[in-house]
């Protein structure tokens, strides 16, 4: 069931059958958006970097990144950096896989961001989306379109946090600046 | 339990908070009616549907998609309701397909809100029908129950509303098929603008350089308070432990296999055992032999150990934090100082700590006793090489004729699994040089005797060797031994007498100089002949074997250009198969300054006597490693040594 997520909308990671969720991925896309007027067709290369912050207690313990593609206690990774995007069509460029079940207990929220590593703002961008896929059957439980690129560099995608025994997605999509997750962190904390 | 419904069925709901999941495997409308005690429709506004998806007590989804989970709760719906009807319709003008035959059969499924199963239908034996009513909930006696209905109309949407009793049934299926394909039309990304050719090549080769130093510094590269710097644990070659998708290349996770629309979800099975984890299975891993398969396993293990660890550390750390902070913020509080509000405060707190500690406990037992479990398979199925020396495997030991991928040095475990060992196992031919340490300062008994150590350390020295030469073919591995004052000729005897040496120990400062000389040769010619390309000009005395020069005493014997040739040894023998194992207190050496840095960080340090010098190459904790050591009592050494000597003197070396 793909649910088409709007802006603060949550959702309840189960699966159909009732099971709760056991591995999920966090998938960023996106393209360079072509540009208008003379040497339109030069394309420009476009860094996106997907990020996962471990909060516990709103204090940040871990974060997956392209630096740390592994958190230190393995229950989130990072596939690799992608330098340019592309895949479009719904395709992931960017992934981040989380072991909900190997999530250490005191880690109550995860953060997802985006970063444009290159400084182009997401006017730039097109088809840039995250969504979240039940990493054991594949089956997409929630999109994310990051709507109408503004003149931001970054932006606060979703957030995955427990709630009771499962986990619950909330989408932020809360634009925002900076190079890297470490810049968003004054953004990320209103949100914990 | 789920009751598996056929059609006409019927079943209790145990509550009224519920939800039916619809999954079929193509987009789908689904929809509810609500119905008197008659069971008629009354009217438009008792029809739940994408374009009026909520009513009193009962919502469905705004879309058409494979999956729904449409949420009721059947004592908010008006009294005068008594029947609720669950529907499904394929959307009419998106491209899809126009009758259910053909597709999946649609299941429907009633759980709970947790997720819990109710009932569950599959409606099979659908054909031309493009509509149908999945299941009826009704009022019975003042209780609820589900009915497994099946009814398909083959007249779409407007013939099941028209049969419900609806007058205005045409134009509200119209209306609902409008809604869903605007929906539709909302939810598809638009493909986007068709570029001209080779405006947007795929860079996939791209190289993957690392973003440049001008970003922010990571913060986990290389954590603190770890004794890296000595001897981390070799891990050249190892497998990685996060395999990285090409380099710069995007990721297309789509299995070219498999279909792109959501597949019908499977009836809900009940696994044999239920929250259990699969049965721990030897040789569980990637690999093209069970070897391969088997060395990959383990260091699995090692990094689930190390990774499980660091999550329960980082949940201890940051309870014993949290309740450090809250303590303060309570003693800081004047009005706590007095009287048991403060008692209270405190009560919280310790109570929070506690619950998070055992938690993390849990968890991490959970982890331990997976992997614990997993060892006991593991351990019995090992080849020797990898194999303890009481593994039966060694009873039953043959000379091999292939060198093995990896040898075990020892074991390695953490202080919260006293009880789990994981192999160390590293690479063969070996990278680097081995330096079992004879000092003091490592060690985690400051009162250990020293001369206790040095025996126990020339005694590992000799189990090292003697594994490496029983499993290597006994052709292709020689060891040499230098003991200038004879000191470690008890620990030397298993290998003297059993005759496996390539040549008598050397002794006295002129053999030292004599053995060190002939090593220095050989790695000169060699590096000489593969720099050159010309290996077939060798002198024909000089064999392809690999060797390995155990140095007792160091630097005792020694001269200046003894010390030079040992280090030219250790920085160039190796890539050309020459192996150094010192058995040495760095102290000792201590004479000759820094000048022997060097040597000491090329070499993996080993212990004779457990201690926690070893680091791992993820996390970084601080492993206890234990070195090999055979039963006390055993033959099997004797046993082992015989047979490799009896195959060397075959093979007339």
């Amino acid at each position: 069931m793909t649910v088409n997520m709007t802006k603060g909308q949550a959702i309840s990671l189960q699966k159909n059958d009732g099971g709760t969720l056991t591995a999920v991925r966090m998938g960023l896309g996106w393209q360079a958006a072509p540009r208008r007027g003379l040497f339109g067709s030069r394309t420009r290369e476009i860094d996106l970097d997907a990020s996962a912050v471990l909060f516990a207690d709103k204090q940040p313990v871990d974060v997956v990144f392209f630096r740390h593609l592994v958190s230190d206690d393995g229950s989130v990774r990072h596939t690799g950096d992608n330098l340019v995007g592309g895949v479009g069509q719904g395709g992931d460029d960017e992934a981040i896989l989380v072991d909900l079940q190997r999530v250490p207990v005191h880690i109550d929220q995860i953060v997802f961001t985006v970063n444009s590593f290159t400084g182009q703002t997401f006017q730039e961008v097109q088809n840039a989306f995250c969504r979240l896929v039940d990493e054991t059957n594949g089956q997409e439980l929630a999109r994310y379109t990051l709507a109408g690129g503004g003149a931001y560099t970054a932006q606060i995608m979703a957030k995955v946090h427990r709630a009771g025994t499962g986990w619950t997605m909330t989408a932020l999509g809360t634009p925002a600046n900076g190079r890297t997750f470490q810049d968003l962190m004054p953004a990320i904390l209103p949100h914990l | 339990m789920t009751a598996e419904l056929v059609r006409g069925q019927n079943h209790p709901l145990p509550q009224a908070r519920l939800e039916v999941r619809v999954s079929a495997g193509t987009p789908v409308v689904a929809g509810a009616t609500l119905g008197d005690a008659q069971g008629r429709v009354r009217g438009i506004e008792w029809v739940a549907h994408p374009g009026a998806p909520t009513l009193p007590g009962l919502e469905v989804s705004r879309q058409a998609a494979a999956d729904h989970r449409l949420a009721f709760d059947l004592d908010a719906l008006p009294e005068t309701v008594h029947r609720v009807s669950v529907l499904l319709a394929l959307p009419t003008g998106t491209g899809g397909p126009a009758r259910f035959g053909g597709l999946a059969a649609p299941v429907a499924a009633v759980t709970g809100l947790d997720g819990s199963g109710v009932a569950h239908y599959s409606m099979s034996g659908l054909d031309a029908e493009s509509a149908v009513i999945a299941l009826e909930l009704y009022r019975r006696q003042g209780a609820w129950k589900v009915r497994a209905v099946g009814q398909g109309y083959a007249g779409g949407l407007a013939a099941l509303l028209a049969d419900q009793g609806l007058a205005e049934a045409e134009q509200l299926a119209g209306g609902i098929n409008e809604a869903v394909v605007q929906g539709l039309a909302r939810s598809v990304a638009p493909p986007p603008p068709r570029l001209p050719d080779g405006d947007r090549t795929r860079q996939a080769a791209a190289p993957a350089t690392p973003h440049g130093v001008s970003g922010a510094v990571p913060p986990h590269e290389d954590p603190p308070n770890v004794p890296r710097q000595g001897s981390p644990y070799d891990v050249t070659g190892s497998p990685d432990p996060a395999p990285q998708p090409g380099p710069g290349g995007p990721i297309n996770y789509v299995h070219p296999g498999r279909q792109s629309a959501a597949p019908p979800a499977p009836p809900p099975a009940m696994p044999a055992t239920p929250g259990q984890p699969a049965q721990p299975v030897a040789g569980d891993a990637t690999g093209w032999s069970m070897e391969e398969r088997l060395y990959n396993q383990v260091w699995g293990m090692f990094e689930d150990l190390a990774r499980t660890a660091a999550a329960y550390r980082s949940a201890v750390d940051f309870a014993d934090s949290r309740l450090a902070q809250e303590l303060d913020k309570v003693l800081a509080d004047p009005r706590n100082r007095l009287g048991r509000q403060g008692d209270l405060a405190r009560e919280t707190a310790r109570t929070k700590h506690t619950q998070l500690v055992s938690q993390a406990r849990a968890s991490l037992d959970r982890d331990l006793a997976q992997l614990l479990a997993e060892s006991d398979v593991v351990e019995p199925a090992l080849p020797a090489a990898f194999a303890r020396w009481d593994n039966p495997v060694w009873h039953g030991y043959r000379v091999p004729m292939e060198i093995p991928m990896a040898v075990r040095l020892g074991d390695l475990h953490l202080p919260e699994s006293e009880s789990l060992c994981i192999p160390m196992l590293v690479r063969l031919p070996l990278q680097r040089g081995l330096w079992i340490d004879s000092g003091r300062s490592g060690s985690l008994d400051p009162f250990a005797d020293s001369d206790e150590l040095r025996r126990l350390a020339m005694e590992t020295a000799v189990e090292h060797a003697a594994r490496l030469l029983a499993v290597y073919p006994p052709d292709v591995f020689a060891v040499h031994v230098i003991d200038p004052a004879g000191s470690g000729a008890s620990a030397l005897a298993p290998l003297v007498h059993s005759g496996v040496l390539a040549d008598a120990p050397a002794v006295g400062a002129a053999g030292v100089s004599d053995m060190l000389t002939r090593l220095t040769r050989r790695v000169d010619l060699l590096q000489m002949a593969v720099r050159g390309g010309v290996s077939d000009a060798l002198p024909p005395d000089l064999d392809t074997a690999e060797h390995l020069l155990i140095v007792h005493d160091f630097p005792h014997g020694f001269d200046d250009r003894a010390v030079t040739q040992l280090r030219y040894l250790a920085d160039e023998g190796p890539s050309v198969g020459v192996h150094l194992m010192m058995v040495a207190d760095r102290e000792d050496a201590a004479a000759y300054g820094p000048l022997l840095d060097p040597l000491w960080r090329s070499l993996l340090r080993l212990t004779p006597v457990p201690d926690d010098h070893l680091a791992d190459p993820w996390v970084g904790h601080a492993w206890t490693y234990e070195p090999p050591r055979v039963p006390a009592g055993s033959q099997v050494l004797a046993q082992v040594l015989g047979q490799v000597a009896q195959a060397r003197r075959a093979w007339n070396r």
